[in-house]
């Protein structure tokens, strides 16, 4: 069997044995498995507005993973993609309060802004890794929360008077459109959709098309032989976790001009950053992956919400299925194994 | 944390599930047929709220408001589920959303927004779903269909400083806030107020935590207080909380002779506070300032179903109304007798209106007690 059509069948052998696994608990601990999954696809897609809401969850995940993916790439495991996206999440409001422009361009500036809020964040583990080979997972990791707490600060002193949310943004700045609402019986729905579909194409073009996608990808691959070939690591390193920030903050930028609409002190992560790292890890690190990835993930997070109401069962059983299932994409080598033996059982 | 949830949830569900397993469908089948509109029966007013974050058996906030519900659902005769009263949790802030929304669907006749976290979202849906009641508690939401529901938190706040003050022996004591928010400017100003209204000497070391659920932060703060010579200490700070009563109980172990004491919020939080030393249980808790959301939640169940639901108003629960208070004092404190005194003179004040307590840091500037 050829790897390609490996690469396939692990994510999705991943996600039958994580749904597997799920049924087998639900049925031990006493609850109804058809029930169960009935609830979940209903709250995913039965009806209109639900449907809404997924694709509204998954633009963020697909920038998330994106953002993740690029990096994964080209070497380098960005696990600041949460920091990165609360940093665009705030410029993209900032912007949004604070200017006046008008429809369409005001959108377009805040999108700019966050994108290039994420890329400036993600700057500064890009640098410390080519000039000083820091380890850029102990850097982002670090960055994380200082954003976080920037972020809180930022909110509270400069962008409102000793409040917990910012004003809302701007009619002109927002992605909203009643158009899109009315399609979908008022879900959030929100035009970042198609900035995150626009996001896996310039990401397949970049790494697929270009000679600095080339020279990202081989920087990743091995950096002695890309030096030895002439080509800038550090300037790679760098450019390469820039581009990464940049998926991250527009990320940000779908949660501050689309979902909410302001920005709130948090009190801990929103978790779209790290289920980032689980999407694109689920989808092969490749553009189509991200999509598909993300897809299933949206629809396992909002058709969770409806599943205490209508089966009684806990929406933490789909935590423990999305658990399963990175654990076994992480743990693919199993089932690389189980795919060689049957495709040589059927040689013989 | 989350295996207890999932471990209170799969208790509820397998109690709610067996009964209602067998008639839901038939019974939701017959309220199709007879008419989408004829949702306002009177044998069935059903009642759901969303969590926010914390979940459903956070020790605080959205458990209180779950017990309401439970007392409602008891009171009326209805059982957990689609036909009487149910709750949803939200597993992040971008949920409040869909979960309210799933609930105004499923024709519940009245949806609480458990904590101002969710004054966006109510807002957002009140104006969307003109024909389902809500109600937010600790936000205010200006919306025909949406009751606000508020509480004087620093009438509380102000009996549990009183207390405070009465139990120091150092004289120093101590805050511990969760976030910088309005909610807990009034416990602040009202713990100042009532420490003060003992004696003005009496220092209070304000701290924030930044956050409502990092008990290894509330721990750091706490460890540093007390070993500043602060002997009691007061949070409002949900979860973080969790870890004030750790330091202090761990502290009591080592020096079962030392002074050491803090106050619980929102519910009665006695039990987080014992220690064994030698046998013996001790309690390191002198009383906690109670926000009675439960009542504040049934109460106004009860009125929605009486078809008196007060829509695009704000309600406010303090002491007079039985929505705040203190819970009862520990009997190891030295000073209880001279504290519930104090307490009981004091309430009769709040309540029949001779006093009224700061609600913000800038009002207790101006504030004495005469």
């Amino acid at each position: 069997m050829s790897n390609r059509v490996k690469n396939i069948i692990v994510p999705i052998m991943a996600v039958i044995l994580g749904m597997l696994v799920g049924t087998i608990i639900m049925v031990v601990t006493g609850y109804d498995a058809v029930a169960a999954f009935t609830a979940l696809w209903n709250g995913a897609f039965g009806e209109i507005y639900y449907t809404g809401e997924v694709i509204r969850q998954v633009t963020p995940l697909i920038l998330a993973g994106l953002s993740v993916a690029f990096a994964f790439r080209t070497g380098l495991f960005n696990i600041g993609v949460e920091g990165q996206l609360i940093v665009g999440w705030l410029a993209a409001v900032w912007v949004g309060v604070a200017f006046d422009l008008p429809p369409v361009i005001h959108t377009l500036v805040a999108v700019i802004a966050a994108g290039v809020a994420g890329a400036l964040w993600a700057f500064i583990p890009g640098l410390l890794k080519a000039k000083f080979r820091v380890h850029e997972v102990i850097v982002t990791i670090m960055l994380n929360y200082t954003a976080l707490h920037v972020t809180n600060y930022i909110i509270r002193t400069v962008l409102s008077e000793k409040s917990d949310r910012t004003e809302m943004i701007k009619g002109t700045a927002t992605l909203r459109s009643s158009f899109l609402e009315g399609l979908t019986d008022y879900s959030r729905l929100h035009w970042g959709i198609v900035i995150a579909l626009i996001g896996v194409f310039i990401m397949w073009f970049l790494l697929e098309k270009t000679t600095r996608g080339y020279e990202l990808r081989s920087v990743g691959f091995n950096q002695h032989a890309s030096h030895y070939a002439g080509m800038n690591v550090d300037k790679n390193i760098i450019l390469s976790m820039v581009i990464s920030g940049a998926f991250a903050g527009l990320a940000g930028a779908m949660e501050g001009l689309g979902t909410f609409g302001y920005a709130s002190i948090k009190g801990g992560f929103t978790g779209v950053g790290f289920d980032g790292i689980a999407v694109a890890l689920l989808g092969g690190n490749g553009p189509i992956g991200v999509i598909l990835a993300a897809l299933l993930f949206g629809a396992l997070k909002v058709g969770a919400l409806n599943m205490p109401l209508e089966a009684g069962v806990p929406n933490e059983l789909v935590d423990i299925i999305i658990a399963l299932i990175v654990f076994f994409v992480a743990a693919s080598y199993m089932i690389r194994l189980f795919i060689d033996r049957i495709s040589k059982k059927g040689v013989k | 944390m989350k295996k207890r949830k999932f471990g209170l949830a799969l208790s509820l569900v397998l109690a709610a599930g067996t009964i209602l397993g067998a008639c839901g469908k038939a019974e939701e089948e017959n309220n199709a047929a007879e008419g989408g509109n004829t949702e306002t029966t009177e044998d069935a007013f059903t009642v759901a709220m969303v969590t926010d974050v914390g979940g459903v058996d956070d020790k605080s906030f959205n458990q209180s408001a779950w017990e309401g519900l439970q007392a409602y659902g008891k009171e009326v005769g209805l059982e957990k589920g689609k036909n009487g009263f149910d709750y949803l949790q939200s597993q992040s802030d971008a949920d409040y959303s869909t979960n309210l929304n799933t609930l105004a669907r499923q024709d519940f006749d009245l949806v609480f927004g458990i904590g101002f976290l969710m004054e966006g979202a109510i807002k957002e849906i009140a104006a969307q779903q003109k024909e389902s009641n809500f109600a937010i508690v600790d936000a205010l939401v200006e919306e025909p269909n949406v009751v606000s529901i508020m509480f004087k938190e620093q009438e509380a706040a102000f009996l549990a400083g009183v207390a405070a003050a009465k139990a120091t022996t150092s004289n120093k004591i101590g805050f511990l806030g969760g976030m910088e928010i309005p909610v807990i400017e009034r416990f602040e100003t009202g713990f100042k107020a009532g420490v003060a209204a003992v004696n003005p000497d009496i220092t209070v070391d304000v701290q924030y935590a930044g956050a409502f659920d990092k008990a290894e932060v509330g721990q750091t703060i706490a460890s540093s207080m007390y070993s500043k010579g602060i002997d009691v200490i007061f949070h409002a700070a949900g979860g973080t909380g969790n870890g004030l009563f750790k330091e202090a109980r761990d502290l009591k172990k080592k020096e079962p002779e030392r002074q050491v004491w803090a106050i619980g919020v929102d519910s009665d939080q006695t039990a987080e506070g014992v220690v064994e030393i030698d046998g013996k249980e001790h309690n390191v808790i002198i009383t906690s300032a109670l926000k009675r959301v439960d009542n504040a939640v049934k109460d106004l169940s009860l009125k929605a179903k009486g078809g008196d639901f007060p829509g695009g108003e704000t309600i406010t629960y303090g002491l007079a109304e039985d929505g705040v208070g203190l819970a009862p004092i520990n009997e190891e404190v030295a000073a209880k007798a001279d504290i519930e005194t104090a307490v009981a003179e004091f309430s009769e004040k709040i309540k029949n209106g001779d006093l009224v307590i700061p609600s913000t840091l800038e009002e207790l500037k101006s504030f004495s007690v005469k």
